[in-house]
Protein backbone atom coordinates (compact mmCIF):
# COMPACT_ATOMS: atom_id res chain seq x y z
CA UNK A 1 0.00 0.00 0.00
CA UNK A 2 2.86 2.56 1.06
CA UNK A 3 4.17 1.36 -2.07
CA UNK A 4 1.11 2.20 -4.32
CA UNK A 5 1.42 5.98 -2.17
CA UNK A 6 4.56 6.86 -2.92
CA UNK A 7 4.49 6.04 -6.56
CA UNK A 8 1.63 8.03 -7.21
CA UNK A 9 3.46 10.86 -5.32
CA UNK A 10 6.96 10.21 -7.55
CA UNK A 11 4.64 10.12 -10.66
CA UNK A 12 2.75 13.46 -10.33
CA UNK A 13 6.45 14.49 -9.53
CA UNK A 14 7.37 13.35 -12.78
CA UNK A 15 4.57 14.92 -14.98
CA UNK A 16 5.26 18.36 -12.80
CA UNK A 17 8.65 18.63 -13.33
CA UNK A 18 8.42 17.78 -17.35
CA UNK A 19 10.35 14.84 -17.12
CA UNK A 20 12.18 14.74 -20.95
CA UNK A 21 11.77 10.97 -21.37
CA UNK A 22 7.49 11.09 -19.96
CA UNK A 23 7.24 14.10 -22.37
CA UNK A 24 9.34 12.28 -25.38
CA UNK A 25 6.85 9.36 -24.62
CA UNK A 26 3.76 11.05 -24.54
CA UNK A 27 4.47 13.47 -27.51
CA UNK A 28 5.22 10.37 -29.61
CA UNK A 29 2.15 8.50 -28.06
CA UNK A 30 -0.37 11.36 -29.67
CA UNK A 31 1.57 11.12 -32.89
CA UNK A 32 1.32 7.84 -33.55
CA UNK A 33 -2.67 7.57 -32.54
CA UNK A 34 -3.43 10.60 -34.19
CA UNK A 35 -1.74 9.41 -37.28
CA UNK A 36 -3.70 6.20 -37.46
CA UNK A 37 -7.37 7.72 -36.07
CA UNK A 38 -7.02 10.27 -38.58
CA UNK A 39 -6.37 7.98 -41.77
CA UNK A 40 -8.81 5.33 -40.42
CA UNK A 41 -11.23 8.33 -40.05
CA UNK A 42 -10.45 8.99 -43.70
CA UNK A 43 -11.09 5.67 -44.64
CA UNK A 44 -13.75 4.30 -42.26
CA UNK A 45 -16.56 7.27 -42.68
CA UNK A 46 -17.05 6.84 -46.58
CA UNK A 47 -16.88 3.60 -46.27
CA UNK A 48 -19.43 2.91 -43.84
CA UNK A 49 -21.41 5.11 -45.69
CA UNK A 50 -20.89 3.41 -49.31
CA UNK A 51 -21.81 0.03 -47.31
CA UNK A 52 -25.12 1.49 -45.81
CA UNK A 53 -26.92 3.27 -49.15
CA UNK A 54 -25.74 0.27 -51.46
CA UNK A 55 -27.61 -2.36 -51.92
CA UNK A 56 -25.02 -5.07 -53.00
CA UNK A 57 -25.16 -9.34 -52.32
CA UNK A 58 -23.27 -10.12 -48.97
CA UNK A 59 -23.97 -7.03 -47.44
CA UNK A 60 -25.19 -8.57 -44.05
CA UNK A 61 -22.18 -10.89 -44.27
CA UNK A 62 -20.18 -8.09 -44.71
CA UNK A 63 -21.67 -6.09 -41.86
CA UNK A 64 -21.36 -9.05 -39.50
CA UNK A 65 -17.62 -9.55 -40.51
CA UNK A 66 -17.01 -5.86 -39.84
CA UNK A 67 -18.76 -6.38 -36.27
CA UNK A 68 -16.61 -9.65 -35.13
CA UNK A 69 -13.77 -7.37 -36.23
CA UNK A 70 -14.31 -5.27 -33.40
CA UNK A 71 -12.80 -8.11 -31.27
CA UNK A 72 -10.04 -7.95 -33.52
CA UNK A 73 -6.98 -9.32 -30.57
CA UNK A 74 -3.99 -6.65 -31.05
CA UNK A 75 -1.13 -9.35 -31.08
CA UNK A 76 -3.18 -10.74 -34.41
CA UNK A 77 -2.93 -7.71 -35.55
CA UNK A 78 0.75 -7.24 -34.88
CA UNK A 79 1.57 -11.12 -36.53
CA UNK A 80 -0.42 -9.92 -39.63
CA UNK A 81 1.50 -6.46 -39.93
CA UNK A 82 4.84 -8.23 -38.89
CA UNK A 83 4.55 -10.50 -41.58
CA UNK A 84 3.54 -7.84 -44.09
CA UNK A 85 6.08 -5.70 -42.80
CA UNK A 86 8.90 -7.33 -42.46
CA UNK A 87 11.69 -7.51 -45.24
CA UNK A 88 10.05 -10.64 -46.94
CA UNK A 89 6.33 -9.73 -47.18
CA UNK A 90 4.62 -7.69 -49.48
CA UNK A 91 5.69 -4.49 -48.18
CA UNK A 92 8.60 -4.97 -47.09
CA UNK A 93 10.69 -2.58 -49.27
CA UNK A 94 8.69 0.36 -47.16
CA UNK A 95 11.29 -0.51 -44.65
CA UNK A 96 8.35 -0.02 -42.35
CA UNK A 97 9.50 -2.69 -39.59
CA UNK A 98 9.85 -1.36 -35.51
CA UNK A 99 9.13 2.29 -37.12
CA UNK A 100 6.58 4.56 -36.00
CA UNK A 101 5.08 4.50 -39.70
CA UNK A 102 4.88 0.62 -38.98
CA UNK A 103 3.37 0.94 -35.53
CA UNK A 104 0.07 4.10 -37.26
CA UNK A 105 -0.08 1.40 -40.09
CA UNK A 106 -0.64 -1.66 -37.59
CA UNK A 107 -3.13 0.55 -35.33
CA UNK A 108 -4.80 1.59 -38.38
CA UNK A 109 -5.71 -1.77 -39.33
CA UNK A 110 -6.75 -2.79 -35.65
CA UNK A 111 -9.92 -0.08 -35.87
CA UNK A 112 -10.64 0.46 -38.71
CA UNK A 113 -13.17 -2.62 -38.27
CA UNK A 114 -14.83 -0.78 -35.09
CA UNK A 115 -14.82 2.63 -36.30
CA UNK A 116 -16.45 1.74 -39.97
CA UNK A 117 -19.30 -0.77 -38.33
CA UNK A 118 -20.30 2.33 -35.57
CA UNK A 119 -20.64 5.02 -38.94
CA UNK A 120 -22.80 2.09 -40.34
CA UNK A 121 -24.45 1.97 -37.22
CA UNK A 122 -24.89 5.07 -36.75
CA UNK A 123 -26.26 6.47 -40.50
CA UNK A 124 -28.75 2.93 -40.04
CA UNK A 125 -30.12 4.21 -36.58
CA UNK A 126 -31.00 7.62 -38.53
CA UNK A 127 -34.88 8.30 -39.11
CA UNK A 128 -36.25 7.21 -42.73
CA UNK A 129 -38.28 9.79 -42.67
CA UNK A 130 -35.28 12.17 -42.40
CA UNK A 131 -33.85 10.47 -45.48
CA UNK A 132 -37.44 10.46 -47.43
CA UNK A 133 -36.61 14.55 -46.41
CA UNK A 134 -33.75 15.06 -47.62
CA UNK A 135 -34.35 13.07 -50.68
CA UNK A 136 -37.56 15.18 -51.37
CA UNK A 137 -35.78 18.24 -51.12
CA UNK A 138 -34.21 17.47 -53.96
CA UNK A 139 -30.53 16.47 -52.91
CA UNK A 140 -27.96 15.41 -55.23
CA UNK A 141 -26.52 12.16 -54.59
CA UNK A 142 -23.43 13.69 -52.83
CA UNK A 143 -25.47 15.87 -50.53
CA UNK A 144 -27.62 12.76 -49.83
CA UNK A 145 -24.67 11.61 -48.40
CA UNK A 146 -23.32 14.49 -46.80
CA UNK A 147 -26.39 15.29 -44.92
CA UNK A 148 -26.66 11.90 -43.44
CA UNK A 149 -23.54 12.03 -42.28
CA UNK A 150 -24.00 15.62 -40.79
CA UNK A 151 -27.17 13.97 -39.03
CA UNK A 152 -25.31 11.34 -37.40
CA UNK A 153 -22.12 13.16 -36.64
CA UNK A 154 -22.11 12.72 -32.51
CA UNK A 155 -22.84 8.97 -33.24
CA UNK A 156 -20.32 9.27 -35.64
CA UNK A 157 -17.84 11.78 -33.42
CA UNK A 158 -18.16 8.36 -30.47
CA UNK A 159 -16.85 6.37 -33.19
CA UNK A 160 -13.89 8.14 -33.84
CA UNK A 161 -13.01 8.41 -29.78
CA UNK A 162 -13.86 4.70 -29.38
CA UNK A 163 -11.21 4.45 -32.52
CA UNK A 164 -8.71 6.74 -30.89
CA UNK A 165 -9.27 4.52 -27.18
CA UNK A 166 -8.19 1.48 -29.00
CA UNK A 167 -5.68 2.95 -30.76
CA UNK A 168 -3.84 4.67 -27.43
CA UNK A 169 -4.26 1.75 -25.12
CA UNK A 170 -3.07 -0.82 -27.56
CA UNK A 171 0.15 -2.90 -26.81
CA UNK A 172 0.57 -6.08 -28.78
CA UNK A 173 0.60 -4.18 -32.17
CA UNK A 174 2.79 -1.31 -30.55
CA UNK A 175 5.25 -3.75 -29.04
CA UNK A 176 5.53 -6.39 -32.30
CA UNK A 177 5.74 -3.52 -35.01
CA UNK A 178 7.36 -0.75 -32.67
CA UNK A 179 9.94 -3.16 -31.03
CA UNK A 180 9.77 -0.30 -27.81
CA UNK A 181 12.92 1.56 -28.98
CA UNK A 182 13.69 4.18 -26.52
CA UNK A 183 13.51 7.46 -28.52
CA UNK A 184 12.45 5.90 -31.16
CA UNK A 185 8.97 3.65 -31.10
CA UNK A 186 8.68 3.77 -27.55
CA UNK A 187 4.78 4.67 -26.40
CA UNK A 188 3.31 5.35 -23.14
CA UNK A 189 2.04 1.53 -23.02
CA UNK A 190 4.92 -0.32 -24.35
CA UNK A 191 6.56 2.00 -22.36
CA UNK A 192 4.53 0.41 -19.10
CA UNK A 193 5.00 -3.21 -19.73
CA UNK A 194 8.94 -2.32 -19.61
CA UNK A 195 8.92 -0.41 -17.10
CA UNK A 196 6.76 -2.63 -14.90
CA UNK A 197 8.67 -5.59 -15.62
CA UNK A 198 11.74 -4.06 -14.98
CA UNK A 199 10.34 -3.00 -11.19
CA UNK A 200 10.11 0.50 -11.91
CA UNK A 201 6.49 1.41 -10.77
CA UNK A 202 6.66 5.22 -10.36
CA UNK A 203 7.65 5.73 -13.76
CA UNK A 204 4.83 3.49 -15.30
CA UNK A 205 2.11 5.09 -12.43
CA UNK A 206 3.23 8.09 -14.11
CA UNK A 207 2.99 7.20 -17.91
CA UNK A 208 -0.53 5.94 -16.76
CA UNK A 209 -2.10 8.28 -15.43
CA UNK A 210 -0.83 10.28 -18.22
CA UNK A 211 -2.56 7.73 -20.23
CA UNK A 212 -5.71 8.08 -18.57
CA UNK A 213 -5.96 11.80 -18.48
CA UNK A 214 -5.45 12.01 -21.99
CA UNK A 215 -8.58 10.05 -22.40
CA UNK A 216 -10.49 12.30 -20.15
CA UNK A 217 -9.49 15.36 -21.84
CA UNK A 218 -10.87 13.59 -24.91
CA UNK A 219 -13.97 12.12 -23.68
CA UNK A 220 -15.05 15.70 -22.23
CA UNK A 221 -13.85 17.44 -25.12
CA UNK A 222 -16.59 15.17 -26.82
CA UNK A 223 -19.23 16.05 -24.31
CA UNK A 224 -18.70 19.79 -24.82
CA UNK A 225 -19.21 18.93 -28.59
CA UNK A 226 -21.88 16.94 -28.37
CA UNK A 227 -23.69 19.46 -25.50
CA UNK A 228 -23.37 22.21 -28.02
CA UNK B 1 -50.94 18.91 -64.81
CA UNK B 2 -50.48 15.12 -62.88
CA UNK B 3 -51.50 12.11 -64.46
CA UNK B 4 -51.96 9.16 -63.02
CA UNK B 5 -52.09 6.26 -65.79
CA UNK B 6 -52.86 3.02 -63.91
CA UNK B 7 -50.53 2.71 -61.73
CA UNK B 8 -49.85 -0.67 -59.82
CA UNK B 9 -47.39 -1.37 -56.57
CA UNK B 10 -46.54 -4.84 -55.20
CA UNK B 11 -44.05 -5.02 -52.67
CA UNK B 12 -42.70 -8.86 -52.26
CA UNK B 13 -46.19 -10.94 -53.10
CA UNK B 14 -48.03 -7.64 -51.45
CA UNK B 15 -49.82 -5.85 -53.85
CA UNK B 16 -50.92 -2.54 -52.47
CA UNK B 17 -52.14 -0.68 -55.10
CA UNK B 18 -54.28 -2.03 -57.53
CA UNK B 19 -54.87 0.35 -60.69
CA UNK B 20 -54.85 3.92 -59.84
CA UNK B 21 -55.89 6.65 -62.79
CA UNK B 22 -57.13 10.11 -62.08
CA UNK B 23 -55.58 13.66 -63.29
CA UNK B 24 -54.57 16.40 -60.77
CA UNK B 25 -55.18 19.79 -62.02
CA UNK B 26 -52.94 22.76 -61.72
CA UNK B 27 -53.59 24.38 -58.44
CA UNK B 28 -56.31 22.51 -56.99
CA UNK B 29 -55.79 20.89 -53.86
CA UNK B 30 -56.91 17.03 -54.42
CA UNK B 31 -57.56 15.15 -51.21
CA UNK B 32 -57.20 11.28 -51.06
CA UNK B 33 -59.41 10.07 -48.21
CA UNK B 34 -60.09 6.55 -46.85
CA UNK B 35 -59.39 3.96 -44.57
CA UNK B 36 -56.10 3.02 -42.78
CA UNK B 37 -54.06 0.71 -45.24
CA UNK B 38 -55.53 1.28 -48.35
CA UNK B 39 -52.67 2.41 -50.23
CA UNK B 40 -52.62 5.98 -49.61
CA UNK B 41 -48.87 6.64 -48.57
CA UNK B 42 -48.06 4.48 -51.20
CA UNK B 43 -49.35 6.31 -53.70
CA UNK B 44 -48.06 9.76 -52.34
CA UNK B 45 -44.95 8.30 -52.02
CA UNK B 46 -45.02 7.54 -55.98
CA UNK B 47 -46.05 10.80 -56.78
CA UNK B 48 -43.31 12.01 -54.38
CA UNK B 49 -40.92 10.10 -56.36
CA UNK B 50 -39.28 8.56 -52.86
CA UNK B 51 -40.72 4.92 -55.21
CA UNK B 52 -41.23 3.65 -58.51
CA UNK B 53 -44.59 1.90 -59.50
CA UNK B 54 -44.78 -1.76 -60.63
CA UNK B 55 -46.49 -0.88 -63.36
CA UNK B 56 -48.13 2.38 -65.10
CA UNK B 57 -46.85 5.71 -65.60
CA UNK B 58 -47.26 9.08 -64.14
CA UNK B 59 -46.71 12.02 -66.32
CA UNK B 60 -45.96 15.48 -64.95
CA UNK B 61 -47.40 18.17 -67.95
CA UNK B 62 -47.71 15.50 -70.60
CA UNK B 63 -43.47 13.87 -69.20
CA UNK B 64 -43.17 10.70 -67.50
CA UNK B 65 -41.52 11.55 -63.96
CA UNK B 66 -41.28 7.15 -62.62
CA UNK B 67 -37.59 6.84 -63.80
CA UNK B 68 -35.65 10.21 -63.10
CA UNK B 69 -32.47 9.97 -62.14
CA UNK B 70 -31.38 10.95 -58.27
CA UNK B 71 -30.13 14.12 -60.38
CA UNK B 72 -33.02 14.85 -61.97
CA UNK B 73 -33.79 18.97 -61.58
CA UNK B 74 -37.48 17.94 -62.26
CA UNK B 75 -37.40 16.15 -58.77
CA UNK B 76 -37.02 19.59 -56.83
CA UNK B 77 -40.55 20.45 -58.48
CA UNK B 78 -42.08 18.05 -55.80
CA UNK B 79 -41.76 18.47 -52.43
CA UNK B 80 -43.38 16.17 -49.64
CA UNK B 81 -44.29 16.40 -45.67
CA UNK B 82 -44.86 13.25 -44.04
CA UNK B 83 -47.13 12.40 -41.26
CA UNK B 84 -44.65 12.35 -38.54
CA UNK B 85 -42.56 15.39 -38.47
CA UNK B 86 -39.30 15.55 -37.93
CA UNK B 87 -36.17 18.16 -37.67
CA UNK B 88 -32.72 17.81 -38.50
CA UNK B 89 -30.32 17.91 -35.46
CA UNK B 90 -29.70 21.38 -36.43
CA UNK B 91 -30.94 24.95 -35.82
CA UNK B 92 -34.37 25.65 -36.97
CA UNK B 93 -32.80 28.21 -39.22
CA UNK B 94 -30.74 25.16 -40.81
CA UNK B 95 -33.75 22.89 -41.09
CA UNK B 96 -35.65 25.74 -43.16
CA UNK B 97 -32.36 26.69 -45.23
CA UNK B 98 -31.29 22.85 -46.29
CA UNK B 99 -33.06 22.75 -49.39
CA UNK B 100 -31.72 26.15 -50.44
CA UNK B 101 -27.79 24.97 -49.27
CA UNK B 102 -28.94 22.09 -52.08
CA UNK B 103 -29.81 24.42 -54.70
CA UNK B 104 -26.99 26.63 -54.36
CA UNK B 105 -28.46 29.89 -53.41
CA UNK B 106 -25.98 32.72 -51.81
CA UNK B 107 -26.03 33.49 -48.03
CA UNK B 108 -28.17 36.62 -47.76
CA UNK B 109 -30.65 35.09 -50.31
CA UNK B 110 -30.91 32.23 -47.70
CA UNK B 111 -31.24 34.25 -44.87
CA UNK B 112 -33.91 36.27 -46.39
CA UNK B 113 -35.98 33.70 -47.65
CA UNK B 114 -35.90 31.34 -44.27
CA UNK B 115 -36.44 34.45 -42.36
CA UNK B 116 -39.55 35.06 -44.26
CA UNK B 117 -40.59 31.60 -43.85
CA UNK B 118 -40.41 31.72 -39.86
CA UNK B 119 -42.27 34.30 -40.32
CA UNK B 120 -45.44 32.70 -42.03
CA UNK B 121 -45.14 29.62 -39.57
CA UNK B 122 -44.86 31.93 -36.73
CA UNK B 123 -41.77 30.98 -35.54
CA UNK B 124 -40.10 34.55 -35.65
CA UNK B 125 -36.65 34.33 -33.02
CA UNK B 126 -36.86 30.38 -33.26
CA UNK B 127 -34.01 30.88 -36.07
CA UNK B 128 -30.86 29.16 -33.53
CA UNK B 129 -33.72 27.08 -31.18
CA UNK B 130 -32.32 23.59 -31.49
CA UNK B 131 -35.50 22.14 -34.11
CA UNK B 132 -35.00 18.77 -32.26
CA UNK B 133 -36.68 20.39 -29.00
CA UNK B 134 -39.66 21.97 -30.69
CA UNK B 135 -43.11 20.44 -30.27
CA UNK B 136 -44.71 18.13 -32.82
CA UNK B 137 -47.11 20.84 -34.10
CA UNK B 138 -43.97 23.32 -34.37
CA UNK B 139 -42.11 20.67 -35.91
CA UNK B 140 -44.36 20.25 -38.96
CA UNK B 141 -44.55 23.71 -39.44
CA UNK B 142 -40.71 23.65 -40.01
CA UNK B 143 -41.10 20.80 -41.67
CA UNK B 144 -43.95 22.51 -44.33
CA UNK B 145 -41.63 25.89 -44.27
CA UNK B 146 -38.60 23.66 -45.34
CA UNK B 147 -40.10 22.11 -48.30
CA UNK B 148 -42.18 25.08 -49.68
CA UNK B 149 -39.22 28.28 -48.87
CA UNK B 150 -38.00 26.23 -52.14
CA UNK B 151 -40.80 26.96 -54.32
CA UNK B 152 -42.08 23.47 -55.17
CA UNK B 153 -44.97 23.18 -57.99
CA UNK B 154 -46.17 20.19 -56.11
CA UNK B 155 -46.87 19.73 -52.69
CA UNK B 156 -47.57 16.60 -51.26
CA UNK B 157 -48.78 15.68 -47.77
CA UNK B 158 -49.18 12.75 -45.91
CA UNK B 159 -51.54 12.77 -43.43
CA UNK B 160 -49.75 16.07 -42.16
CA UNK B 161 -51.85 16.68 -39.59
CA UNK B 162 -52.56 12.81 -37.95
CA UNK B 163 -50.46 13.21 -35.19
CA UNK B 164 -51.27 16.81 -34.22
CA UNK B 165 -53.34 18.48 -31.50
CA UNK B 166 -56.63 20.09 -32.78
CA UNK B 167 -54.85 24.13 -32.64
CA UNK B 168 -51.87 22.60 -34.85
CA UNK B 169 -53.65 20.66 -37.04
CA UNK B 170 -55.55 24.34 -37.57
CA UNK B 171 -52.16 26.19 -38.02
CA UNK B 172 -50.93 23.60 -40.40
CA UNK B 173 -54.57 23.59 -42.45
CA UNK B 174 -54.45 27.29 -42.80
CA UNK B 175 -50.73 27.52 -44.05
CA UNK B 176 -51.43 24.64 -46.73
CA UNK B 177 -54.39 26.59 -48.21
CA UNK B 178 -52.49 30.02 -48.01
CA UNK B 179 -49.46 28.17 -49.75
CA UNK B 180 -52.30 26.78 -52.04
CA UNK B 181 -53.93 30.30 -52.69
CA UNK B 182 -50.85 32.67 -52.74
CA UNK B 183 -48.53 30.79 -54.78
CA UNK B 184 -50.56 28.68 -56.65
CA UNK B 185 -49.09 25.53 -54.96
CA UNK B 186 -51.15 21.94 -56.35
CA UNK B 187 -51.87 20.20 -52.94
CA UNK B 188 -52.13 16.51 -53.16
CA UNK B 189 -52.71 15.30 -49.34
CA UNK B 190 -54.18 12.04 -47.81
CA UNK B 191 -56.30 12.07 -44.86
CA UNK B 192 -58.42 9.76 -42.65
CA UNK B 193 -59.84 12.70 -41.21
CA UNK B 194 -63.33 13.05 -43.32
CA UNK B 195 -63.90 17.07 -41.98
CA UNK B 196 -59.94 17.51 -43.01
CA UNK B 197 -60.80 16.45 -46.22
CA UNK B 198 -64.08 18.86 -46.83
CA UNK B 199 -62.61 21.24 -45.25
CA UNK B 200 -59.19 21.70 -47.27
CA UNK B 201 -60.18 19.98 -50.92
CA UNK B 202 -61.42 21.27 -54.05
CA UNK B 203 -61.87 17.35 -55.20
CA UNK B 204 -61.06 14.14 -53.17
CA UNK B 205 -60.96 10.70 -54.41
CA UNK B 206 -62.15 7.66 -52.08
CA UNK B 207 -58.94 5.24 -52.08
CA UNK B 208 -60.42 1.63 -51.63
CA UNK B 209 -58.62 -1.96 -51.82
CA UNK B 210 -55.61 -0.01 -53.65
CA UNK B 211 -57.46 2.63 -56.22
CA UNK B 212 -59.81 4.96 -56.43
CA UNK B 213 -63.16 3.73 -55.79
CA UNK B 214 -64.67 7.24 -56.48
CA UNK B 215 -63.61 10.71 -57.46
CA UNK B 216 -64.75 14.43 -57.78
CA UNK B 217 -65.93 17.23 -55.86
CA UNK B 218 -66.54 17.14 -52.26
CA UNK B 219 -70.04 18.08 -52.59
CA UNK B 220 -70.13 14.80 -55.34
CA UNK B 221 -68.53 12.34 -53.21
CA UNK B 222 -70.22 13.00 -50.08
CA UNK B 223 -73.70 13.41 -51.04
CA UNK B 224 -73.50 10.80 -53.85
CA UNK B 225 -71.62 8.06 -52.96
CA UNK B 226 -71.65 5.90 -55.48
CA UNK B 227 -71.47 2.63 -53.43
CA UNK B 228 -72.33 1.06 -50.26
CA UNK B 229 -68.53 1.02 -49.15
CA UNK B 230 -68.10 4.75 -49.83
CA UNK B 231 -71.40 5.50 -48.33
CA UNK B 232 -70.62 3.93 -45.23
CA UNK B 233 -66.87 5.55 -45.22
CA UNK B 234 -68.42 7.97 -45.23
CA UNK B 235 -70.25 8.29 -42.28
CA UNK B 236 -73.61 7.67 -44.00
CA UNK B 237 -75.47 5.67 -41.01
CA UNK B 238 -78.72 4.32 -42.73
CA UNK B 239 -77.96 2.18 -45.87
CA UNK B 240 -80.98 0.03 -46.71
CA UNK B 241 -82.08 -2.63 -49.18
CA UNK B 242 -85.42 -1.71 -51.14
CA UNK B 243 -87.08 -2.18 -54.58
CA UNK B 244 -88.42 0.62 -56.76
CA UNK B 245 -92.39 -0.21 -56.77
CA UNK B 246 -93.72 2.89 -59.13
CA UNK B 247 -93.32 6.19 -60.01
CA UNK B 248 -95.42 9.46 -58.59
CA UNK B 249 -95.01 12.84 -58.55
CA UNK B 250 -92.05 12.38 -60.55
CA UNK B 251 -90.71 10.42 -57.26
CA UNK B 252 -89.83 7.14 -57.28
CA UNK B 253 -91.42 5.25 -54.56
CA UNK B 254 -89.03 2.53 -53.01
CA UNK B 255 -90.10 0.12 -50.87
CA UNK B 256 -87.81 -0.96 -47.73
CA UNK B 257 -89.33 -3.85 -45.61
CA UNK B 258 -92.70 -2.52 -45.16
CA UNK B 259 -92.24 1.42 -45.80
CA UNK B 260 -92.76 3.42 -48.63
CA UNK B 261 -89.83 6.12 -49.10
CA UNK B 262 -90.09 8.90 -51.70
CA UNK B 263 -86.87 9.77 -53.32
CA UNK B 264 -85.65 10.86 -56.35
CA UNK B 265 -84.12 8.89 -59.05
CA UNK B 266 -83.92 7.53 -62.50
CA UNK B 267 -84.50 3.79 -61.81
CA UNK B 268 -87.27 2.45 -63.17
CA UNK B 269 -90.24 0.49 -61.58
CA UNK B 270 -88.57 -3.06 -60.27
CA UNK B 271 -85.30 -1.95 -59.80
CA UNK B 272 -83.70 -3.11 -56.60
CA UNK B 273 -81.56 -0.44 -55.33
CA UNK B 274 -79.56 0.82 -52.18
CA UNK B 275 -80.55 3.75 -50.26
CA UNK B 276 -78.91 5.76 -47.88
CA UNK B 277 -80.00 8.67 -45.52
CA UNK B 278 -77.58 10.79 -43.58
CA UNK B 279 -78.74 10.72 -39.85
CA UNK B 280 -78.63 14.06 -39.84
CA UNK B 281 -81.18 15.15 -42.50
CA UNK B 282 -83.79 13.36 -40.46
CA UNK B 283 -86.34 15.13 -37.89
CA UNK B 284 -87.32 13.40 -35.15
CA UNK B 285 -90.56 15.05 -33.62
CA UNK B 286 -92.35 13.39 -30.54
CA UNK B 287 -95.88 15.11 -30.79
CA UNK B 288 -97.87 15.19 -34.02
CA UNK B 289 -97.24 18.74 -34.82
CA UNK B 290 -95.58 20.20 -37.84
CA UNK B 291 -94.39 16.84 -38.97
CA UNK B 292 -95.94 16.45 -42.31
CA UNK B 293 -93.65 19.03 -44.56
CA UNK B 294 -91.50 16.64 -45.40
CA UNK B 295 -92.48 14.08 -48.31
CA UNK B 296 -91.56 11.12 -46.08
CA UNK B 297 -93.17 10.69 -42.76
CA UNK B 298 -92.62 7.38 -40.75
CA UNK B 299 -93.87 6.53 -36.80
CA UNK B 300 -91.86 4.58 -35.25
CA UNK B 301 -91.41 3.28 -31.32
CA UNK B 302 -87.66 4.44 -29.93
CA UNK B 303 -85.33 1.46 -29.76
CA UNK B 304 -82.13 3.05 -28.67
CA UNK B 305 -80.23 5.73 -27.25
CA UNK B 306 -76.40 5.93 -28.32
CA UNK B 307 -74.46 8.90 -26.97
CA UNK B 308 -71.58 10.57 -29.48
CA UNK B 309 -70.62 12.90 -27.31
CA UNK B 310 -72.89 16.59 -27.44
CA UNK B 311 -74.63 14.33 -30.79
CA UNK B 312 -76.54 11.14 -29.82
CA UNK B 313 -77.84 8.57 -32.10
CA UNK B 314 -81.35 7.74 -31.99
CA UNK B 315 -82.13 4.84 -33.83
CA UNK B 316 -86.04 4.28 -34.37
CA UNK B 317 -87.95 1.13 -35.51
CA UNK B 318 -90.53 1.62 -37.66
CA UNK B 319 -91.87 -1.99 -38.40
CA UNK B 320 -88.80 -4.26 -39.95
CA UNK B 321 -87.35 -1.04 -40.76
CA UNK B 322 -84.99 0.36 -38.35
CA UNK B 323 -83.32 4.55 -38.80
CA UNK B 324 -80.54 6.59 -37.41
CA UNK B 325 -81.13 9.86 -36.57
CA UNK B 326 -78.65 12.50 -34.77
CA UNK B 327 -79.99 14.25 -31.89
CA UNK B 328 -78.64 17.01 -29.78
CA UNK B 329 -77.97 15.90 -26.02
CA UNK B 330 -80.01 18.94 -25.11
CA UNK B 331 -83.46 17.67 -27.20
CA UNK B 332 -82.94 14.08 -25.60
CA UNK B 333 -83.39 15.71 -22.28
CA UNK B 334 -86.12 18.05 -23.45
CA UNK B 335 -88.25 15.55 -25.15
CA UNK B 336 -87.21 12.66 -22.80
CA UNK B 337 -85.63 10.65 -25.46
CA UNK B 338 -85.44 6.77 -24.43
CA UNK B 339 -86.43 3.33 -25.51
CA UNK B 340 -89.74 2.62 -25.93
CA UNK B 341 -90.95 6.34 -26.78
CA UNK B 342 -93.06 6.93 -29.88
CA UNK B 343 -91.33 9.03 -32.40
CA UNK B 344 -91.83 10.32 -35.69
CA UNK B 345 -89.29 10.89 -38.42
CA UNK B 346 -89.81 12.61 -41.41
CA UNK B 347 -87.20 13.73 -44.30
CA UNK B 348 -87.49 14.80 -47.68
CA UNK B 349 -87.34 12.83 -51.03
CA UNK B 350 -84.50 14.91 -52.36
CA UNK B 351 -81.89 13.24 -48.64
CA UNK B 352 -82.64 10.09 -49.85
CA UNK B 353 -79.26 8.76 -51.86
CA UNK B 354 -79.49 5.59 -54.54
CA UNK B 355 -77.12 3.60 -55.23
CA UNK B 356 -77.29 0.85 -57.88
CA UNK B 357 -77.49 -2.50 -55.87
CA UNK B 358 -74.61 -3.90 -54.91
CA UNK B 359 -71.81 -4.46 -57.77
CA UNK B 360 -68.89 -5.53 -56.30
CA UNK B 361 -67.01 -2.21 -55.09
CA UNK B 362 -66.25 -0.90 -58.28
CA UNK B 363 -68.23 2.03 -59.36
CA UNK B 364 -66.41 4.93 -60.97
Amino acid sequence: MNDLLTGIQTAFLLILTADSEVLDITFRTLQITFSSVLISTIIAIPLGAIITFNEFWGKKSLISVIQTLYALPTVIVGLLCFMILSRSGPLGTLGWMFTPNGMVFGQTILIIPIMTGLTIAALQAIDPIITDTIRSLGATRFQFLKSHLREARFTIMAAVIIGFSRAISEVGTAIMIGGNIKGHTRVLTTAISLQTSMGNFNLSLALGIILLVIALIINLFMGIVQNR
Amino acid sequence: MIDIADITKTFDKNTVLTGVSETIRKGEIFAIIGPSGQGKTTLLRILGLLEKPTTGDVLLEGKSIVKLSDNDPVRRRIGMVFQNPVAFKDSVYHNIALGLHYRGFGKEEIRERVLQKLDEIGLSGYEERKATTLSGGEKQRVSLARIMVTGPDILILDEPTANLDPVSTEVIEDLIRHYNKKLGTTVILSTHDLIQGQRLADRVAVMMNGHFIQSGTIFDVFTRPCSVDVAKFIGIGNILVGKVIRKEDGLSVILVHDVEIHAISNAPAGTNVRIAIRPEEITLHTGPDRWSSARNVIFGTIEAVKPFGIISHVNVKSGELTLSVQVTWQSIRELDLKPGVEAVLSFKAPSVHIMPEENGNECI
